[in-house]
């Protein structure tokens, strides 16, 4: 049941790979960027590789772009393998995390840059790169520079630059990182249905968990150089495979050693998501199908809709919960502070997870 | 409340500010509030040189040019007329000078630029960094020693019995017949110029960021169609800053044609019209052509837009 690190066999397939990773090694001198990867990018799927700074995924995307040489592996592009093929020949297009967009170009002139380079005729190129910016909303912006634009805007060309080519793989690095929370957003949504209407496979590159948990039909979690977890969102938040993954995607409640063995009766590490957790008083008696631990609330942070506890189990380490405040008002909340309270979960909630090597990596992303 | 009526208290306690200082406050504050102010300080010093000593020397070298000497005293007539612009005209060798000043000119800076755009796209974009502080040392040294030392190597170099035709005569290759000819001014001036069209060009070929070259290539572009559409566009302005440079000072130079050619420059013929027959109104009138020839030079570099910050 579990979703293994990477590297399962073909299995049968939903839709046809488009885009498959074989034993992608790539070093810079003594520095492994990426250690071996294997992954399989279906057709028409929002793929996301997440993972913390440095763990290897723009080196992943510019080896797929062909700006990079892997060290070993290969690449296969819809069946064809592109290993050896330069950038220029590759039917993938980037958009870049600073945009790259041309500065003596016009916005026009930007979008058009594909089809002119692979001497399209001026017809076919005038109604493609129309569509192209009236899809993005730029019609009226044609005539201006790159410089003449506001961060969003420039989002956009570089959006439309690369659509108007319709590669059958798109890869996007960071593409929202420079934009502020509300347009970051915004543009999430858009790129999300904009990805569902060309029904274009998607590579999306960002180390924020919560866009690639919302945007993704399936993920990548990678760490130091190495795929950690694949599947569907859910199945990466609710399950994580690794306590690695459990500690990136969402808060790391992860309990090891004695404390698991005082609290479930085995030694096996666990994890349990915070929203899972229930906050009762230390009084309070389990259910049948339940684990709850003792504790004390040691740290109180007051979110608006939702509260977030830290509590010292009693067994040992500690676990973050996260409570809706129904009833209760900041007040009331920031009074719990040192209170002795009992945590619930449903047994079915907490996982067990492997933690070989995983807990030095947890270490480092703090 | 207490608090605030002490500090109140201590402030009015405190010397009144002498009236010097209230002067100086003063003035900080018009500056901080006009900004033309502000700039007028600033640039106030070295605009004035400019307008009066560039400026004004130009205008009164217009001016004179309108003079004319007395063919017997010698002596200079400030009498208004187009005598020395009539005389430029009509004899032919000066016509001849200046076109050729021009062309060799021209020449100059098309090699200076064919030359600088791939020594400074390797250094900028190709070479580690070790070997990029190494060739840009190599371009900028010779700026250290004396331009005349520099001709004189030439010199030396071209001349019938110079290194040149010594190499190729051990190598079997006969002699070739280059000093001091045109040719000869041509290889001396590209060297003499080359440190400052580099330059430029290197500085505006470094400025591009690495992920412009990657979407053209993404995109489809070759490495030729990616210099020939991003790189040289971009680097524009830098380019067209070198050849300002090659451009003018072949134009005026008046040191190298004495030393390495065998024809005369407008320079050189300035020179003698000041130093030797003394006639400043002539040698005005024909030093407005090289200023005329620049002013058109930089009206096209302008009408390419390369004055345009991107
Ligand atoms: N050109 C290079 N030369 C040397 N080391 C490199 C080079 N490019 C990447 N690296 C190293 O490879 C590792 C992976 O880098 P990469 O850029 O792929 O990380 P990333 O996952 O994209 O991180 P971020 O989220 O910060 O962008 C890093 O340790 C980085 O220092
Ligand atoms: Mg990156």
């Amino acid at each position: 049941m579990d979703s293994l690190p990477a590297a399962s066999q073909p299995q049968p397939r939903v839709a046809a790979a488009e885009v498959r990773l074989e034993g992608l090694r790539k070093t810079f001198g003594d520095v492994v960027a990426v250690a071996g990867v294997d992954l399989e990018v279906r057709e028409g799927e929002f793929f996301s590789l997440l993972g913390p700074s440095g763990c290897g995924k723009t080196t992943c995307l510019r080896m797929i772009a062909g700006f990079e040489e892997p060290t070993a592996g290969r690449i296969v592009l819809h069946g064809r393998d592109v290993s050896g093929l330069p950038a220029y020949e590759r039917d993938v297009n980037t958009v870049f995390q600073d945009y790259a967009l041309f500065p003596h170009m016009t916005v026009h002139d930007n979008v058009e840059y594909g089809l002119v380079v692979k001497g399209i005729g001026r017809a076919e190129r005038r109604r493609r790169v129309g569509e192209a910016l009236t899809m993005m909303r730029l019609d009226r912006l044609d005539r201006r520079k790159p410089g003449e634009l506001s961060g969003g805007q420039r989002q956009r060309v570089a959006l439309a630059r690369a659509l108007v080519n319709q590669p059958r793989v798109l890869l996007l690095d960071e593409p929202l990182g420079a934009l502020d929370l509300k347009l970051r957003q915004a543009m999430q949504i858009e790129l999300k249905s904009i990805q569902e209407r060309l029904s274009m496979t998607f590579i999306y590159v960002t180390h924020d968990q919560e866009e690639a948990l919302t945007m993704s039909d399936r993920m990548a979690v990678m760490n130091q150089g190495r795929v950690e977890q694949v599947g569907s969102p859910a199945e990466v938040y609710e399950r994580p495979a690794t306590s690695f993954v459990a500690g990136f995607v969402g808060a790391s409640n992860v309990l090891s050693g004695d404390a698991a063995l005082a609290i479930t009766g085995h030694r096996q590490a666990i994890t349990v998501r915070p929203e899972k957790i229930r906050l009762g008083s230390a009084e309070e008696g389990e259910h049948a199908d339940e684990v709850s631990a003792l504790g004390v609330v040691r740290d109180v942070v007051y979110v608006g809709a939702f509260t977030r506890y830290v509590v010292e189990l009693d067994a040992g380490g500690e676990l973050v919960v996260l409570q809706q405040n129904l009833t209760m008002s900041s007040m009331d909340v920031l009074q719990a502070r040192g209170r002795r309270v009992r945590l619930f979960w449903n047994r079915q909630h907490s996982r067990v997870i492997a933690t070989v090597g995983g807990d030095q990596k947890k270490e480092e992303i703090g | 409340m207490a608090e605030t009526l002490t500090r109140t208290g201590e402030r009015l306690a405190a010397p009144p500010p002498s009236a010097v200082r209230r002067l100086r406050h003063a003035i900080g504050r018009v500056l901080y509030r006009i900004p033309a102010a502000r700039l007028a300080l600033l640039l106030g010093p070295i605009l004035l040189w400019m307008v009066v000593i560039y400026l004004g020397s130009l205008g009164l070298l217009f001016v004179t040019s309108f003079w004319r000497q007395d063919s017997v005293t010698g002596a200079i007539v400030q009498n208004w007329g187009l005598t020395n612009y009539q005389f430029l005209v009509q004899e032919g060798v000066y016509r001849t000078i200046a076109i050729r000043t021009v062309g060799i000119a021209l020449a100059v800076t098309v090699t200076d630029i064919a030359l600088a755009i791939p020594i400074a796209y390797y250094a900028a974009r190709i070479a580690s960094p070790r070997v990029r502080t190494l060739l840009l040392l190599s371009i900028v040294l010779p700026l250290w020693s004396s331009y005349l030392v520099r001709v004189y190597a030439w010199r030396t170099i071209l001349s019938g019995d110079g290194v040149l035709n010594w190499s190729l005569h051990h190598v079997h290759l006969g002699s070739v017949n280059l000093g001091f000819s045109r040719w000869s001014l041509w290889i001396v001036f590209s060297y003499l110029w080359l440190p400052y069209v580099t330059l430029p060009v290197y500085a505006a070929l470094e400025r591009i960021p690495n992920s412009l070259i990657e979407a053209s290539t993404d995109l489809g572009a070759r490495w030729r169609t990616t210099f020939r559409r991003v790189i040289l566009p971009i680097a524009f302005p830098g380019i067209v800053a070198g050849s300002i440079f090659a451009f003018s000072l072949t134009l005026g130079d008046y040191i190298a044609p004495d030393l390495v050619g065998d024809t005369e420059f407008i320079g050189n013929v300035i020179y003698q019209n000041v130093g030797i027959a003394n006639n400043i109104p002539f040698a005005a009138a024909y030093a407005i052509v090289p200023a005329l020839v620049m002013g058109v030079y930089l009206l096209i570099a302008r009408q390419l837009k390369a004055f345009e910050a991107l």
